[in-house]
């Protein structure tokens, strides 16, 4: 068992931090207060094969491992878990194309995906179904030419701002067979936005509804099969669940670097804090679980990449952890800034808010609890 | 045009240097070390004139220790296409000086007959700024220091060198001997297809020995010291006061 990263890993590793360092980071504040992502930012980021991770280089991708892809997102967050997080999700959906979808299909759109000219969002979730997703009522109907769609998404990640947007809908009866994944492009008729959210946290990135009002849509816009995009629904979130954890991950690193910095530099009672030892146990506990996380989150990424039978226990349980202990360590990194930070100009509140999202999108931790419980009692049989 | 770009592995630029309790040097174990800033400039410039079509092939070489291997990967991700590595040490904290470096170069270019030779002015660690001179000389090339910008015209290149008080453009003869400095370029980030690809590319493994030069040390490091810590500031209250004291101090 050897539990150090790679050359390559380390290497890509450090591409990410450094160009989030020096093209995320300084902005990532004024990208919060005008709620969006410049989107000149992401023919650099595609340029770095950032667009397609998991993308064969076949179209266009990287060819990463999901065990690969955690370091790129680690890194990428301890810029800014907002921008991080939202390509994750574009990502995702390039995984999903590149898996399930026809030669078509990949053809068309993944190109354009890993050159990130058109930037995805995923809508599975909707107003009335998030945890049940199955339950979702988005309807396509057939047409002479392809599918109609109506119905609403909610809590889109990308929502009015992005090119294309992977849906989930229903093309048949009820329950998770009746699912199929769409693709539809920004400007097709039918097609829109409700009012900006005002979220907590990620308020870089624009999040609102998507509407469909008779929105038509080719047939060649069906993404693999028509009946299976429940299942590739949730293949697309193990994997997304990693990176959201992997995001938490450098979000809340970052808030312990800068926390253990400052408790060197900020004085009470003649001496600098981290000469006190109940700040000494509190920084340890914090160094304790951000490693506890990373050895799990790579164990589950590496489940993944192995297809091991129990990978899907392992990505809920990595996700849950990890972004759990992420939000801990974030808001005990706030703590240790005592009013300071409470200040937007620390960047510590800011990880807090930005990372109490991370226990509930993409499945909530409950909902990974009830993965986790469900693959425990199948097993014992 | 063959290209010929010497990187040195060195201590990450970011990493906050400790000296070794026993003052032989600088700790080097379990730290953090990256191609040394400057070199990635050359690298940089070397793919960008093989980009612009006046170079075919870009040679990166590294001396020293065995792991100076993921250096040259760093420049393979970046770029160049292939790569040699001459160990001359078993030991991370030997640090081959500038002579045995130009000597092990001057074989290395013997037998790749490059048109050009390029490197960083001088590495981070030492700061010795020694190495493209010496090789210069050794092989009777010219030489172009401090290079900010540069530009081959067939048998002859003009380099713009950063000098003391601005900026001095010199032609020299081809082959040369180019050290770059700060302002040439940016050097590129390796993107992830390019990391993956580096894994690929040839890399020959040789020793000092191979090119029977003696690497023994002819520099006696006496001591290292760590800079002295900055004494802790004052606050004054007045510009008056900030003036009575610059005065009291001798600074105005």
């Amino acid at each position: 068992m050897d539990f150090a990263p790679t050359e390559e890993q380390v290497a890509i590793f450090d591409m990410a931090y450094e160009f989030g360092q020096k093209h995320i980071a300084p902005f990532a504040a004024k990208w919060e207060k005008q709620e969006t992502i410049p989107k000149d930012l992401w023919p650099k980021v595609a340029e770095l094969g950032l667009g397609g991770v998991y993308v064969s280089d076949d179209y266009g991708g990287s060819g990463l491992s999901r065990l690969d892809a955690t370091m790129v997102f680690e890194a990428l967050s301890m810029a800014c878990p907002s921008v991080a997080s939202m390509l994750s999700i574009h990502n995702m959906c390039g995984g999903m194309i590149d898996k399930f979808g026809s030669e078509e299909t990949k053809q068309k759109w993944l190109p354009q995906l890993c050159s990130m000219e058109k930037i995805f969002s995923y809508c599975l979730t909707e107003p009335g179904s998030g945890s049940d997703a199955a339950a979702l009522r988005t309807r396509a109907d057939r047409t002479d030419t392809g599918y109609k769609l109506n119905g609403n998404k909610a809590f889109i990640s990308g929502g009015s701002y992005s090119d294309v947007y992977l849906t989930m809908v229903r093309t048949g009866d009820v329950g998770p067979r009746g699912i199929s994944a769409v693709l539809v492009e920004d400007g097709t008729p039918g097609l829109s936005f409700g009012a900006l959210e005002q979220k907590m946290g990620w308020r870089a990135q624009p999040t609102s509804q998507v509407q469909f009002d008779d929105c038509e849509i080719p047939a060649e816009n069906l993404m693999g099969e028509e009946g299976r995009g429940f299942t590739y629904a949730m293949a697309g979130l193990d994997g997304g669940r990693l990176n959201i954890a992997a995001s938490a991950l450098g979000g809340a690193q970052f808030a312990l670097n800068t926390a253990l910095q400052y408790t060197g530099e900020r004085k009470a009672f003649g001496k600098t804090i981290d000469q006190f030892q109940a700040l000494q146990f509190r920084l340890a506990a914090m160094e304790i679980k951000l490693q506890a996380a990373r050895v799990f989150l790579r164990q589950a990424a590496w489940k993944l990449d192995e297809k091991a039978y129990d990978s899907v226990k392992y990505c809920a349980m990595a996700k849950a952890f990890v972004t759990d202990v992420s939000f801990e360590v974030a808001n005990d990194a706030l703590q240790l800034h005592g009013g300071y930070g409470y200040l937007a100009d620390y960047g510590i509140e800011k990880i807090v808010r930005d990372l109490r999202v991370h226990q509930i999108l993409e499945g909530t931790n409950e909902i990974m609890h009830l993965i986790v419980s469900r693959q425990m009692i199948a097993d014992r049989g | 045009m063959k290209v010929l770009v010497a990187v040195k592995r060195v201590i990450d630029y970011n990493v906050k240097a400790r000296v070794k309790s026993d003052g032989s040097g600088v700790d080097l174990a379990n730290v953090k070390m990256s191609m040394n800033p400057f070199d990635e400039i050359a690298v940089e410039q070397a793919i960008r004139m093989k980009e612009a079509g006046t170079v075919d092939e870009v040679v990166a070489v590294s001396i020293g220790v065995k792991q100076a291997q993921e250096t040259l990967r760093t420049a393979l991700a970046m770029g160049a296409d292939r790569a040699i590595l001459v160990v001359a040490a078993d030991d991370v904290h030997q640090d081959i000086e500038p002579l045995a470096v130009a000597k092990i170069l001057k074989a290395v270019v013997d037998q790749e007959q490059p048109g050009l030779v390029l490197a960083g002015k001088q590495a981070i660690d030492n700061d010795m700024n020694a190495t493209g001179q010496m090789l210069s000389a050794l092989l009777g090339w010219s030489q172009g220091t401090f290079a900010s910008e540069v530009a081959v015209d067939g048998d002859h290149a003009v380099i713009t060198r950063e000098v003391d008080g601005g900026l001095q453009t010199i032609k020299v003869k081809m082959p040369s001997i180019i050290t770059v400095d700060l302002r040439l370029n940016e050097p590129r980030y390796a993107s992830l297809p390019n990391i993956m690809k580096a894994k690929k590319k040839p890399m020959d493994e040789k020793t000092a020995a191979d090119y029977g030069v003696d690497v023994t040390p002819r520099l006696e490091i006496i001591g290292t010291a760590e800079p002295a810590a900055r004494k802790a500031g004052e606050i004054v209250g007045s510009v008056d006061e900030l003036v009575a004291k610059l005065k009291e101090a001798g600074a105005v």
